[in-house]
């Protein structure tokens, strides 16, 4: 059996890519353009929207419609493209400081307006792009350059907060799961309504180097022992839950989108007009 | 005793607002100003300065929380660049509106679009006319002395307006330079705590950002102008402070090599020394040339630009950034604006040059000031996109 290689949406002649050994935006990347091709996506009816950092760099190698933004605000501006075409595939590429950090409130927004874009968000737990400051994800006793004792700010959980505000589809995956990481992929982009996919991603150049985990095994070790697939990891005491996370999908709904709520409210104007 | 060190920009910058003895910082990381917030971060966290730093989550809320912090009687810092800039915009007339005296390093970097993160002075000069004092720094030790002179300027009771450095990004902030550190006691002296005139206090309530129509509206703003415009005296007045404290001169408009000189060049920022390198050639050639380096962007300088412009025949500004559209770079407009009324006034001529980062070598400025010492007069009041590929 042939595998889905993605080739065909990679630009020619832009290899080596930019990213550090190990780095896990590669990763990412090579599994959304698998899932392109499992799901025939073409590259005129795709858009991928990037950010600012290290993640927002992707469209570089793509040869699908690209929008590169500004840092934070890809979500607002996916949300044009959406609103207008809503025939296109958009997938909007994200940091943690992109998605939860400066562009907070355009997730939450987003994610309340069931916007029918996928939203595939790599948090490595620090600015990588910036020389790996203090993140809105930042566990509180890791160290940064911006907080090389600690920091007396908590964490966000980027899924949680996906669940919360009305994503209809929430999924969390590593690089080291790299095949269960495609078939969320894959199944956030084909869900209508606003999907997540929050990868827990290895930066070994600053958050690792910063957290005793330099080398880029040392991150994907951290993600092999600390990840457990979702239903092994609700199975536990809350009590016992500390220092693992739940990989695999963990949230999958229904709700109308933002599209479909239009058209009904369009339809309703039209026959209160008659 | 001043000591002498060898230390890349930004570090120095951070240092030299550890030697200010500021309460709180707050800032958002962004290329080429994110050393300066990195190194914040580990003087307060080593203890080195007894302060409060927050990781916020924006430029937006890195100004916001810093307007919030001074408006309690603190003394604040932030620092940013480009795009963390553009983003504080909104909020920057607001802390000159109250009154606020918040110290900002920028260290200039080209906005998008095309992303670029190299340096030009595309971030600063749309903020122009947000009612701060706008210094600009040559080199790593003007960056040191400007930041902390700034907190005296900004905080003096006929002040009390906001004031931003700015800091050519790479070419100055990523430079190692030989600088000095004043002696930390010195410092004390010359910088003592802040006296704010009105604080958020819970023993004396008051509103700060109140609401007000076309009845009070136009007196604040004639307020704001006049305000802006009378901290001239006090600029001038601390930069003799501090040179006699200090021994380092500094002047609204610096000239070098002017004098008799009928052609005079005029930078801003880190370009100065290039320029010096090329002046220096020119005159060893023969050429009648001199430069004029404006340090002082607002309060505008009127009257040091008119006299140092006075006798000169030809003048050639350089601009780091485009106004679309408009006559030319935003310096050149307003050097032209401040000699309109002059009787005996020089040709003037703009190159737009060092965009985005693009590099401007002493050659470059050498047959620069070439074609305008040769020209017959008819590409005065002309702006021209220096070496651009058509
Ligand atoms: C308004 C604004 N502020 C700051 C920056 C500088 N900046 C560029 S990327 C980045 C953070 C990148 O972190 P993240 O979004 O987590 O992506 P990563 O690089 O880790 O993939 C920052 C702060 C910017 N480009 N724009
Ligand atoms: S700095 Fe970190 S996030 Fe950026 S490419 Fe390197 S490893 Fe990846």
């Amino acid at each position: 059996m042939s595998h889905a290689t993605g080739l065909q949406y990679l630009k020619k002649g832009v290899l080596p890519h930019m990213w550090c050994s190990g780095c896990g935006v590669g990763v990412m990347l090579g599994a959304l353009v698998r899932s392109f091709e499992e799901l025939g996506y073409e590259r005129k009816d795709t858009v991928v929207v990037t950010g600012i950092g290290c993640t927002g760099k992707t469209d570089d190698y793509l040869v699908t419609n690209a929008l590169h933004t500004t840092h934070g605000r890809a979500l607002a501006y996916a949300t044009g493209i959406k609103a207008f075409n809503p025939k296109l595939h958009v997938v909007v590429l994200m940091g943690d400081g992109d998605s939860v950090t400066i562009g907070g409130n355009h997730f939450l927004h987003a994610a309340r307006r069931n916007m029918d874009l996928t939203a595939i968000i790599i948090n490595n737990f620090n600015f990588g792009m910036t020389g790996g400051q203090f993140s809105g994800t930042t566990p509180a006793d890791a160290i940064t350059q911006t907080s090389i004792y600690g920091n007396a700010e908590r964490q966000l959980d980027i899924s949680a907060l996906a669940e919360l505000a009305g994503a209809n589809y929430v999924a969390r995956g590593t690089p080291y799961h790299v095949w269960e990481l495609k078939t969320n992929i894959k199944e956030a982009l084909s869900k209508k309504g606003f999907s997540v996919v929050e990868i827990y991603s290895p930066c070994p150049t600053h958050f690792g180097k910063n957290n005793k985990m330099k080398e880029a095994t040392a991150m994907l070790q951290w993600l092999k022992e600390s990840g457990l697939p979702v239903e092994k990891y609700n199975s536990l005491e809350k009590s016992a839950r500390k220092g693992f996370f739940a990989v695999g999908k963990l949230v999958d709904r229904e709700e109308p989108d933002f599209n479909t709520r239009y058209e009904e409210i369009r339809r309703r104007a039209m026959n209160l007009k008659v | 005793m001043a000591k002498r060190v060898g230390m890349e920009v930004a570090i120095a910058v951070a240092e030299a607002v550890g030697q200010c003895n500021i309460d709180m910082a707050a800032v958002y990381p962004i290329t080429p100003q994110s050393h300066i917030g990195e190194h914040l971060s580990d003087l307060v966290a080593d203890g080195r300065i007894d302060a409060e730093f927050i990781t916020v989550e924006s430029e937006h809320s890195a100004i916001s929380a810093v307007i919030g912090a001074s408006g309690t009687g603190a003394r604040v810092y932030t620092a940013t660049s480009s795009q963390g800039l553009m983003l504080m915009h909104e909020i920057l007339p607001i802390a000159s509106a109250m009154r606020l005296p918040i110290v900002m390093g920028i260290a200039n970097r080209a906005v998008s679009g095309p992303l670029n993160i190299l340096n030009d002075h595309s971030d600063t000069m749309p903020q122009r006319d947000s009612g701060w004092i706008s210094i600009f720094v040559e080199n790593g030790q003007e960056a040191i002395d400007m930041t902390i002179q700034s907190f005296k300027i900004a905080e003096h009771k006929d002040v009390n307006l906001p004031i931003c450095v700015n800091i050519d990004g790479f070419q100055l902030t990523h430079m190692v330079e030989s600088v000095e550190f004043p002696d930390q006691e010195m410092v004390n002296k010359f910088l003592p705590p802040r006296e704010p005139f009105a604080t958020l206090h819970p023993s004396k309530p008051l509103t700060m950002g109140a609401f007000a129509m076309a009845d009070y509206f136009t007196e604040i703003m004639k307020a704001k102008n006049e305000a802006l415009k009378n901290s001239k005296k006090v600029i001038l007045a601390v930069w003799e402070e501090w040179a006699r404290m200090f021994g380092r001169t500094y002047k609204p408009v610096e000239a070098y090599k002017t004098d008799g000189a009928e052609t005079l060049v005029l930078t801003m920022g880190s370009m100065g020394e290039t320029a010096e390198m090329a002046i220096d050639e020119l005159r060893a050639e023969g050429l009648s040339v001199g430069l004029v380096k404006l340090r002082l962007w607002r309060p505008f300088p009127f009257a040091e630009i008119r006299d140092v412009l006075k006798n000169a025949k030809k003048v050639l500004v350089t601009d780091r950034a485009v106004s679309f559209g408009g006559p030319g770079g935003p310096v050149f407009s307003e050097i032209k604006s401040a000699l309109y009324n002059e009787r005996v006034r020089p040709a003037i001529y703009n190159y737009i040059i060092g965009l985005g980062g693009r590099d401007v070598p002493v050659t470059d400025f050498v047959s620069m000031i070439k074609k305008v010492v040769q020209d017959a007069g008819e590409n005065a009041d002309t702006y021209e996109f220096l070496g651009v590929r058509e």
